[in-house]
């Protein structure tokens, strides 16, 4: 296989693995401040002690996210040197606030969270997981710019030309409020709120299921439903937002997503299909005007084709790759509104308990959340190509000079096996902490918790 | 945008400074307890060992990404050259260091006795394993690496193992290990802490040994990593001053401060970086043997407005990270307790 092939799927590795983390920290990051801050208003010892069985699962998801973190932040450097000297005047000053603006906050704060429950007092801890949850949620604000910016470029100017070309900043807050940054935030942010929420969801469940630490069970699934509905609801008009600003500025990814080859107007959704590439054909099931709805709300405007969006092939993303990863995300993003909304419509008339199959589903639902954030990822990634800089640079063109295949399948072989190992002590210790459940010591809160808040 | 009397690639050139001097001086210690780490011999006292840096290691690590960050930024073509240059030994360390940053995490959430002794060589191994390739990388930097007239690195991963960055390595390492016993020797007390004490001279042996031998071949075999100092007689003070913080340590210990001692030490690193610093500059990637294709302040920057535009984010930023580091230092300050929550 080619340098190109290989580091593609090194990105898409690591990538994609470290990206089954963040989600759940910033979603369960949500959900403490939520827990922690009930706790401090009512001083029922229950959210005391659902706080610290949550932060426990907290720490572990942190530190392998920081762990497979690391990586992608040097990546750039290592395979991909070429792309770097072309962005790194824009790329890299999103990063660097990454750094200073999210990295610092998240990982000094976390000490307290973790380790201070007994050396400050319940209003100081609280503050501290409200700074976490706030790190976290700049870190996915800096990425989400970066990676935007290579989907819609704005900004910034090319200086030089042949190998001394780059991209420079012109405009910073043009280059920070690109198209897309904002609808691809927010519909990252729904998607990470849903990935923490569904996690408290099922782990609840589970418990239901099995009549084990009934009351935390209860409470801990109260909190995880609301969060996990609103995140997706908010997830759907998010992704309408999303749909739109692709639709305007790149129809090229949006014409794969819907396998839509001829211009037309009145363009139907495909809710379950197969592109057939080689015959340009979809075939599948349709909802009509759908897709003119959904680019351009109207169910009879034009969306653009792509033989037209791109007519040399050599433009094209993988059309089908694209279609399935695109169409996966947004049934699993259905299916996750409907067993949310089940789930808290019959949590308030009391009776969800005796629905042990409704209990199944739910504690299947963490599963959710992960596959449709990967396959919008992998789908928006992948859509994206040739391009690794939407209209300015190839793929191909953003490569490592001076590495070589061999090197590249070395370094694969190594982060798969490292990444194997980390994903199994993970999920090992994980279910580990579940079987083992809340401690019930924590009903009592010890050490400077113990004192009451002055008001 | 002019800071001062300095332009804004000089002050990037500093800032980055900054950002692995801090790096170096927290990181530093956790590294160093981690290389120790297999000294210690009951699982209590390798608890405490994990628990000294157990709340401060991760946002210690912070300042190498932000320093690799605003590398990227500041001077991308640096960043590009070094990582796909320095490949596989990047990939090398980025597997210590997710080696340790799990270990510490893992270690102690399992009782079986295999366990904690993987994660503990894990811990120990990825320290070692990382601190060694940092010293590494700087020895190639100051070394010199062969660098085309594209500014691409021209050797390959075995090059970069040459007697000089591998002098660099053992003495990075022994410099965080001496760093690291001291810090531990401010977490401890009782028989580890006494038993640390008795470590603690061989540490400063080790590097004091290590120091002497990479400022002989530096003097006599990278002449141009002494350049600026020979040309500048009033710059020899900070030699001095190096040397003098070096010598306080054991002075420190002998009397009890091991506060002061942790000070020196912080204070000799800060000294040693300088020095690399001052006889870098304008340089950032040496190139040898072609020295016009080195990598400079000027030709491997990012534009003013982008300089500038980070230079506001970094008045903004440090200040604020400061404030909270120091905070947090001072919440966990004290003796290492284990309690529930501790690794």
């Amino acid at each position: 296989m080619d340098v190109l092939t290989l580091s593609r799927f090194q990105f898409a590795l690591t990538a994609g693995i470290h990206y089954l983390y963040p989600p759940l920290s910033i979603g369960l990051g949500v959900v403490l401040v939520i827990i922690e801050g009930s706790w401090l208003r009512t001083r029922k010892p229950i959210y005391h002690q659902i706080a610290r069985f949550w932060t426990k699962v907290f720490a572990l998801t942190f530190a392998v996210g920081v762990a497979t973190g690391i990586v992608m932040e040097f990546e750039f450097g290592t395979n991909w040197a070429t792309y770097s000297r072309y962005v790194g005047d824009v790329f890299g000053s999103a990063l660097a606030a990454e750094g200073i603006f999210a990295f610092f906050l998240e990982s000094g704060f976390l000490a307290v969270l973790l380790f201070g429950w007994d050396r400050v007092g319940p209003r100081l801890h609280f503050f501290a997981t409200c700074m976490v949850c706030l790190g976290a949620h700049f870190s996915a604000i800096w990425i989400v710019v970066a990676n935007s910016w290579m989907q819609t470029p704005a900004g910034f100017h090319i200086v030089g030309d042949g190998m001394k070309a780059r991209a420079e900043i012109t405009d910073f807050w043009g280059m920070v409020f690109n198209p897309s940054s904002m609808d691809r935030l927010f519909h990252t942010l729904c998607g990470a709120w849903q990935a923490g929420a569904f996690l408290v969801v099922s782990v609840s469940a589970w418990y239901l299921l099995k009549r084990k630490h009934e009351a935390f069970a209860r409470a801990s699934l109260r909190v995880g439903l609301i969060v996990g509905l609103t995140a997706s609801l908010l997830q759907l008009v998010s992704g309408h937002f999303s749909a739109r600003t692709v639709a305007k500025y790149q129809p090229v990814k949006l014409a794969a997503f819907e396998g839509l080859y001829e211009t037309r107007s009145n363009a139907p959704l495909t809710l379950l299909g197969w592109v057939d590439e080689k015959d340009e054909q979809t075939r599948g099931i349709r909802m009509p005007g759908m897709l003119s709805f959904l680019a351009h709300d109207d169910l009879h405007s034009p969306v653009m084709g792509l033989r037209e969006a791109a007519p040399r092939p050599e433009d094209r993303p993988p059309v089908n790759f694209s279609f399935q990863l695109f169409h996966l995300m947004v049934v699993v993003g259905l299916g996750m509104i409907v067993i949310s909304a089940l789930g808290l419509l019959y949590f308030r008339r009391g009776s969800l308990f005796e629905k042990r199959w409704l209990l199944w589903l739910l504690v299947l639902s963490v599963l959710g959340p992960q596959i449709a954030n990967q396959a919008g990822w992998f789908a928006a990634e992948v859509g994206r190509q040739p391009w690794i800089v939407q209209g300015l640079l190839r793929t191909s063109e953003g490569l490592s000079a001076v590495v070589r295949a061999n090197t590249v399948l070395t370094s694969i072989l190594l982060f798969s096996a490292v990444y194997l190992l980390l994903f199994a002590v993970f999920v090992y210790l994980l279910n580990d902490k579940i079987q083992h459940g809340p401690d019930d010591a924590d009903l009592v809160p010890a050490g400077k918790l113990a004192l009451p808040v002055r008001h | 945008m002019t800071f001062g009397s300095l332009d804004l690639n000089t002050t990037w050139f500093i800032l980055i400074g900054v950002l692995f001097t801090g790096y170096a001086m927290l990181d530093g210690f956790d590294l160093g307890v981690g290389a120790l780490h297999l000294f210690t011999r009951t699982d209590e006292e390798r608890r405490i060992m994990l628990n000294a840096i157990g709340p401060v290691w991760d946002g210690n690590e912070v300042w190498l990404v932000t320093g690799g960050g605003s590398l990227f930024a500041a001077f991308p073509n640096v960043y590009a050259t070094v990582f796909s240059g320095f490949y596989m030994a990047f990939v090398l360390l980025l597997v210590a260091l997710i080696f340790r940053a799990v270990a510490i995490e893992f270690r102690s959430k399992q009782p079986m006795l295999w366990w904690r002794r993987m994660w503990d060589v894990g811990f120990s191994a990825g320290s070692i394993v990382s601190s060694l390739l940092i010293g590494v990388a700087m020895g190639n930097i100051a070394w010199g690496i062969p660098l085309d007239d594209r500014g691409e690195f021209a050797g390959t991963f075995w090059s970069l193992l040459g007697p000089y960055p591998l002098l660099l390595g053992v003495t990075t390492l022994a410099l965080f290990m001496m760093h690291g016993a001291i810090y531990a020797l401010l977490k401890t007390e009782g028989a580890l802490h006494d038993k640390l004490r008795g470590w603690i001279n061989n540490s400063i042996i080790f590097f004091i040994v290590c120091y002497a031998m990479t400022t002989m071949a530096t003097l006599l075999y990278v002449p141009h990593m002494a350049a600026r100092v020979r040309a500048n007689p009033s710059l020899f003070s900070i030699a001095i001053f190096n040397m003098l913080a070096i010598a306080n340590i054991p002075r420190e210990i002998h009397l009890g401060r091991d506060w002061r001692a942790f000070l020196s030490s912080c204070l000799a690193m800060v000294a040693l970086m300088g020095l690399f610093g001052l006889e870098m500059y304008p340089n950032l990637v040496l190139s040898n043997p072609v020295a016009a294709n080195s990598l400079n302040i000027h030709n491997a920057s990012s534009s003013p407005k982008t300089l500038a535009v980070m230079l506001t984010m970094a008045l903004i930023g440090v200040p604020v990270v400061l404030a909270y580091t120091v905070s947090i230092y001072w919440i966990f300050r004290g003796k290492v307790k284990l309690e529930k929550m501790s690794y």
